[in-house]
């Protein structure tokens, strides 16, 4: 399915400059994308080593145990095919802690370690539910304090950059609930893309 | 003569409170993983490097899904089909209670992340941050993640080709942010 977002991005990209008469500024664009994205990878990759770093020393002494104990009341349901307390459910619920804390550069490679545990139970590649479900959870945002979001308003001049934390609540959790209706749904079937 | 130190607004006050919280976040949750490493008796060192080794082939497994995918958002806006594609879609917004001029923001979001800031900016600069606009965009963004940027990081890291009900489940999610930002917004706040 992604195959054909991605061609349908490309496409209407290259159809629209060519009304818009916009060809030499999408030429640049290729170019530049495919630049951009490696220059990103190389400032990425501290942090990335940095946090799988971390997060051996956290598996190591026992941190990512207790967490994974204190949200299997959730993660029973949401991924009942992985074992409690196995290392897939442990680096999953490091993820949830990270994006529950706004910790976003903490939470991608945190999840890439847990993605990796799912493939190990799964060599396939063809994702299974708790891959599916994870990445849904992943997609939707949740925490606590939308601090980006805060400051970004603030400083555009908002007297009162948090009054929107009540209304990003309410709509994260209601489009997340979604998001795991909608998995939980279509996973029973067995439909192939 | 006497130059009075202008008193911190309001919202400079609340910023630098939750600006301190978020400063603690990432210093205290290191501190806590070194110290209850150290209290297990873990050779915290030795784990870190193995640990951060791992972090190099990761971020190389991701790098492929990464150009395919900026390379794709930054033709997306060069070839100005993101103003046309939301004066297309208009009418959709009208019909979900959304103001028309978040459309942009409402497609470039799921695929771009620094797309979504700057369209965000402009948003502010010409409405308002206090404006029906200004706040639902804000709700719209604060609520919602770059859906196929973590579909294609986190399959591309495993090389899973058959993502099944991934994409209609995130995306639901995603609609359904956008018709709630606008309902929420004028329940809360207008």
């Amino acid at each position: 399915m992604l195959n054909y977002i991605w061609a349908v991005l490309i496409l209407i990209s290259v159809l629209c400059a060519f009304f818009t008469g916009r060809v030499p500024q999408l030429s640049a664009a290729v170019m530049n994308g495919a630049s951009n994205a490696v220059d990103l990878t190389i400032t990425m990759m501290g942090m990335m080593c940095a946090w799988t770093g971390l997060m051996k020393i956290a598996d190591a002494g026992g941190i990512t145990r207790i967490l994974s104990n204190l949200l299997h009341p959730l993660t029973k349901h949401l991924f009942p095919d992985c074992e409690k307390g196995g290392p897939a459910l442990k680096a999953i619920c490091m993820n949830i802690t990270a994006n529950l804390l706004g910790l976003g550069n903490a939470a991608t490679p945190l999840g890439i370690a847990a993605m990796k545990e799912l493939k190990k139970r799964n060599p396939t590649q063809t994702a299974d539910n708790s891959m599916a479900m994870f990445v849904v959870i992943n997609t939707a945002s949740l925490q606590i304090i939308p601090t980006y979001m805060g400051t970004l308003r603030a400083k555009y001049g908002s007297p009162n950059p948090f009054d929107i934390v009540p209304a990003v609540w309410f709509t994260s959790v209601c489009a997340l609930a979604a998001g795991i209706i909608v998995a939980k749904v279509l996973e029973g079937r067995k439909f192939e893309k | 003569m006497h130059d009075r130190p202008e008193l911190p607004s309001d919202s400079e006050r609340m910023v630098f409170k939750v600006d301190k919280l978020g400063v603690f976040v990432i210093p205290l949750s290191v501190f806590l993983i070194v110290t209850f490493g150290l209290y297990r008796k873990v050779p915290v060192f030795d784990t870190f490097l193995s640990g951060a080794k791992e972090g190099i082939s990761s971020t190389i497994s991701i790098l492929p899904s990464l150009i395919g995918l900026m390379m794709a958002v930054s033709m997306l806006n060069a070839s100005g089909a993101l103003d046309l594609l939301s004066s297309f879609l208009a009418p959709v917004a009208h019909f979900l209670g959304l103001p028309e001029q978040v459309m942009p923001l409402v497609l470039i979001k799921p695929i771009s992340g620094s797309g979504a800031t700057a369209i965000l900016t402009q948003i502010f600069e010409k409405y308002g941050t206090e404006s029906l606009i200004g706040r639902v965009a804000s709700v719209l963004s604060g609520s919602t993640e770059t859906t196929f940027y973590a579909i294609a990081v986190y399959y591309g890291a495993v090389s899973v080709k058959k993502t099944r009900h991934t994409i209609p489940a995130a995306l639901t999610a995603d609609f359904t942010a956008c018709i709630i930002s606008a309902l929420a917004v004028r329940l809360f706040l207008h």
